[in-house]
Parts: C-alpha cells; structure tokens; sequence
C-alpha cells in the first residue's frame, strides 16, 4: 500500500512539475528564418538581462516562421525572404527588415588569394549554368590578367537544404541573367543545373574548404570565420566591390525603403554605387491588428530596443545592422499601421 | 481459509489488469503505425493528386517551378543501400567468424566490445567524419584510382570530388556493419559445437567446417542480421546527407553526387513553404514507408523459406 501511494505521489508531483514548466512558459514567442538565430538569441539574452522581460525565438525555417503567425500561434515570425504585399495584405501583416544579410561566393583555387579574383555578374550565372566549365576559360581570364588560374573543371556548390541565402542568391542570377531567370528562377531551393550540395552554410564552407576548383556562395559570417577565399563582384555601375560591412550596408541604406509596398525590398543588384550586389533582408512579420495587445506592444518595444541598441552585437556576429535611415521608417510605418482598438500600439 | 481464497481473487485481479495494460501497449503500437500512415497518405493527397504516377518515375524536381518527380530520390535510397550491403555483409561475416572460430580467447571480449561500441555512435559523429576525414582520403587516393582503371565502365566517371554516391555507401556499409557483424556472432555461437567437432573429428579444414557447417547452419540468422542492416541503411539521414552532395540530377556515375528520400526530407523540410512543394515532400516519406515495409515483408517471406534449412542442419 506505501509503494502504492509513493507511486501516486511522484505522478503527481509528476504532473505538477510539468504545469509549473507550462505555466512558466515565457510570454513571447517568436519563430521563423534560422540565419538570423544567433543574433536573435543574443538580442533577446541582453534584452531579458535588462528587462526581466522572457522572449522566446525558435529557428523552425522561414516557411514554418510564416505558416504559425499566419495561424497567430506565435507572437512575431521571422523570414529571410519578404513577403510580397498582396500576401501581407490579405493576412493582415506588416514585415520590417532587422539584418543585413550578404551573401559572398567563394573560391577554392591553389594560390589565389581572398579578393583576387574578379568575376562579373553575367560569369558567375554562367558558371552555375554549366557553360562555363573551367577555370582558364577565355571569359574569366579575360577579366582576371595576372591572376594564374587552373586548367581545371569548376565544381560549384550550392546549399542542398531550402533556405534564405539561396534565395538571395538566385534572385541575384535571375536579376542578371536571362538565360538563368528562364531555365532556373529563384527560390528557397532550385533545380540546380550543375554541381553538389552542402547542407546549411557550414556544409557549403567545408565543401568549398575541402574539394579544389570549386566555387559557392556562403553568409558572410561563415565566409570570415571559416577563412574562405572571397572574390569581388561587378556591381551594377561595373566597378568591381569587394564584400564588407560597408559594401552590405550601402545596399541596404540606399534602396527605396519608403515607396515600396510592404517593405519587400530586394536589395540584390541595387543601383547604390559602392553596394554589394549579392545582399538581403532578413524581415521580422507581426500582425496590424494582433489578438494579444499586450504581448504585440512588448514585441515592438524589443524589436525598438534592438534597432537602438543591437548594433555593436550584430556587427560582433558578423551581421549587418539596420542603418538609422532605415529604421525610422519602419518605426513611423509601425505607429500609423499596428493598432489596438484603433489606437497605435507602438509609442511615437 | 478466507484469506487464501482473498488472495487468489486479488491475484487473478492482478493478472488481468497486466494481461489489459500489456495488450493495451502491443495494439498501441499497430495504432500507431496506422495513423502514421494515415497522416503521411492525408498530408501528400495533394501531390498524389497533381502528379499521379509520374512523381515516382519523372527525375524533374523543381521547387520554382512546382514540379517535383521522386525518381532520383527513390533510385538514390536503394542504390545507396545496395552498395552499403554489399560491401558491408562480406566483411560482416569475416569478423563474425574470426571472433567466434578464429582470435584467441583474450581478444575475443575487447574487440567484440569495440564493435558494440562502434554501433552506438550517434550518425552524425560518422556523417562528419566522413566529410573532413575519409572525403578528401577518397578524393585523393581511391576515386582517381577508380576513374583510371574502371574509368570505361559509366559507373566511374565523373570529378573525384570525394562526396556522391559512393562515398555515402562507404560510410553507410562502415555504420552497418557493427549491427550486421556482432547480430552473426551471436548466431555463429549458437552451432552446436557438436556439430563442429564432428567436422573436425572427420578431418574437415577450419575453412570447411565455417564454410559448410556453421554459414549454412547459421543462414537465416544471417539474413536477419542483413535485414537489420538494410532496415537502417534504408532511413539513414544525416551522415548520408553530408557525404551524398545532394543533387537531384539522375546519374549512372556511382562518384556523382545523388541523393536519397531521407536526405532531401533533411534538406527541404525546413523552408519549403508552398503547400504543394510541402505535399511532395510528404508523399516521398509516403514512399520510404513503402519501400521499407516492402523490404521487411520480403525479408520475413525469405526469413521462413531459410528456417527448415536450419532444422535439417539439427537433425
């Protein structure tokens, strides 16, 4: 009989122990895009150390980011790719971008070092095409005099898993080749015509690392901590820009933020001179008129305090903070159009 | 008096409330598996659907497009597995009959313990391995090997890039082989040892006796161990989706990169986002579940037709 109600004890206690856990439960919960989760998880540690204030972000992918706050299981989703803004419209959300995002390609040729390779944008789709199949071909070596480059096959690698950076990525060949946009398009994932594929960015970096000849486009963070040899990139005014924290920035700075429905701004092969071309966005989705008020207040005020105060840590990670230029705009687009009751929910 | 008759009551009481829970249990797991299949044929309806028959034969697979053919993924799962069996159950069954017939007494314990070992390393921990260490040996060394003197078979063509098909069965034949091999020690140690010594006694070689005394006695153990082999080559995920290069290109190459169902589930689940594209995705699962029960059902049709063997061995 005591073994009988030890046992009825500890279920019990059991029991309780897992309410105590559900009721604990923080208060806001996020989730999306997985390229921005270390910066989250950073932002939102020394947002709890000086708030006391919990927030939750889970790094489920873009897709499943857009699907829970469509279905307003969470309290802001995340995606690494905008929505359009009749997609917005129709479920009633706003997106803001809260990173910068570059994404690099990078080479692995015996002897060549970061930045000396030069490739234009028209080279580059080419190579991925597979009609560029070597590296002494006459089109590269044109553009790349005094740069000793092999006899040897190119391997271009690509993400294999769905993702942002490939998104970004195919989105840039589109924009610049033809032939590209009507054999491949872009996409989270595309039916890639050449190559192999490494899964998330660490799997492209340790391809790209370890087979000769290749090529690949990383996120700049695992392109610089991995040590991987950069290439600069014709922008859109032909001069060549190598990649950096200025170069992604200027990207971001100089697009048309303002007149863009729904903020879905693209920021590969911008017009801003000096800008990488290869860059993005990685947006934040809330609700304009949210269910739970409370918690859609304490959301904006987060994402307030991060554009304010995120900055050193972003650049700390490798990633590229929003220009001030920029977030005013999306902090005036959150007063006029997420509302409570009819009343701004944000503060001025 | 009382007491005893009390006794029994609460006694018969107790059995039958374990005979209801451990009943509950075994039909819980029919039921599962029943939803699970349930669940996989609702959520893929959309794909069966829109493509039919040609999701399992067509090789287009196009998330842009929205327009997905299973044919690499499927041909990838089954290749891979048939190269990982290959080169797995021969070296299988040479440890097997080197612990039990062959190594000393002493080694026996330690190096059987090594095998256990080597088969409770989570996936991922060989999936990098393979990446950093054995990909570039194979790149170096065996691929080039392989395109210079088998170069005129298509089946070793291609860049030695140290990642595709073949190396992705290496690593899965090295991940199965603990299972398979310590599976048919433990069969080999249950010959009689009556039976060897008979051989011996009539002046059999070592060689004779494993060859027509202890593999024929032990065959359908082999076969279940080959099957447990083939079971988790079949589902194998992460390690081959480091070392498989992950494209949906369909190619005769074994040094090209491929894929398989379980690595482009890995790969796309994430961020896929279109309803269709998600619906593909669910119907290749569908697909694996199929080859999979397929697979087993045949392994426990052939399982039987091997068990007499063993009985004649017996008598």
């Amino acid at each position: 009989m005591a073994k009988k109600s030890l046992i009825a004890t500890l279920a019990l206690s059991f029991l309780a122990a897992i309410s105590a856990v559900a009721f604990a439960a923080p208060a806001i919960n996020g989730a999306g895009a997985t390229f921005p989760y270390p910066l989250y998880a950073k932002w939102t540690y020394d947002y709890n150390k000086q708030t006391q204030l919990k927030l939750n972000y889970q790094s489920i992918g873009s897709g499943g980011g857009i699907k829970q706050i469509k279905a307003g299981t969470v309290d802001f989703g995340a995606s690494d790719a905008p929505l359009s803004a009749k997609e917005l419209d129709e479920a009633g959300l706003m997106q803001f971008p809260m990173a910068i995002g570059g994404v690099v390609p990078v080479v692995n040729i015996d002897g060549v070092k970061s930045g000396r390779v030069k490739l234009t944008p028209s080279v580059l789709a080419d190579i991925y095409l597979g009609k560029i199949k070597k590296w002494s071909d006459a089109r590269i070596t044109a553009i790349n005099q005094g740069v000793k480059l092999p006899d040897e096959r190119i391997t271009p690698v690509y993400r294999a898993d769905g993702s942002g950076t490939t998104w970004i990525f195919t989105n840039y060949l589109s924009k610049v080749s033809k032939d590209w946009s009507d054999k491949v398009g872009f996409g989270t994932a595309v039916k890639w015509p050449e190559g192999v594929g490494g899964k998330g960015n660490e799997g492209v970096a340790t391809y790209v690392k370890r087979i000769k000849n290749t090529i690949g486009y990383v996120e700049y963070a695992f392109a610089v901590q991995n040590k991987l040899t950069t290439i600069s990139m014709q922008g859109k005014d032909t001069a060549f820009v190598e990649p950096s924290m200025a170069s992604f920035s200027t990207a971001a700075a100089g697009a048309n933020w303002k007149n863009t429905p729904g903020f879905s701004v693209i920021l590969t092969d911008t017009d801003a001179k000096g800008a990488w071309p290869i860059a993005g966005a990685t947006f934040i989705i809330v609700h304009k008129k949210p269910a739970n008020c409370e918690n859609a207040k304490a959301v904006l005020d987060f994402f307030d305090w991060a554009y304010k105060n995120g900055a050193e840590s972003a650049k700390a990670l490798d990633y590229v903070p929003i220009p001030k230029q920029v977030y005013d705009i999306m902090e005036n687009a959150w007063f006029k159009e997420i509302r409570c009751d009819g009343m701004p929910v944000s503060k001025k | 008096m009382m007491r005893i008759l009390d006794r029994h009551k609460r006694d018969r009481f107790a059995d039958f409330l374990f005979k209801g829970v451990s009943s509950f249990f075994a039909l819980l797991i029919i039921v599962l598996m029943l939803f699970l299949f349930v669940v996989l044929a609702i959520e893929s309806a959309p794909a069966i659907k829109a493509f039919g028959f040609k999701f399992i034969y067509s090789t287009d697979w196009n998330p842009v497009r929205a327009s997905f053919g299973a044919l690499p993924a499927i041909y990838g799962t089954i290749v891979l597995s048939a190269i990982a069996i290959v080169i797995a159950v021969p070296v299988s069954i040479g440890i097997a009959v080197f612990l039990t017939e062959m190594a000393p007494k002493k080694i026996r314990g330690p190096v059987g313990a090594a095998i256990e070992l080597l088969a409770s390393i989570p996936s991922i921990i060989y999936g990098m391995w393979g990446l950093f260490v054995f990909a570039p040996f194979l790149s170096a060394y065996v691929e080039p090997f392989l395109i210079e003197n088998f170069g005129f078979l298509p089946l070793f063509r291609g860049t030695p890039l140290g990642i595709g098909m073949l190396p992705a069965g290496f690593i899965l034949a090295i991940m199965i082989i603990p299972f398979i091999s310590s599976v048919i020690r433990d069969v080999f140690l249950m010959v009689p040892p009556m039976l060897k010594e008979s051989g011996y006694g009539m002046g059999a070689t070592k060689f004779e006796v494993i060859w027509n005394i202890v593999i024929p006695f032990a065959r359908s153990g082999i076969m279940g161990a080959v099957i447990l082999g083939l079971g988790r080559a079949l589902g194998e995920t992460m390690a081959v989706t480091f070392m498989i290069g992950n494209s949906h290109d369909l190619s005769i190459s074994l040094l090209d990169p491929a894929t398989s169902i379980s690595a482009t589930l890995a790969n796309e689940f994430t961020e896929a986002v279109d309803d269709i594209y998600l619906s593909g995705l669910v119907e290749l699962g569908l697909i694996l579940f199929a080859i999979t029960f397929v697979v087993l059902a045949l392994s426990k049709l052939m399982t039987m037709r091997f068990a007499p063997q063993k009985g004649r061995g017996k008598a």
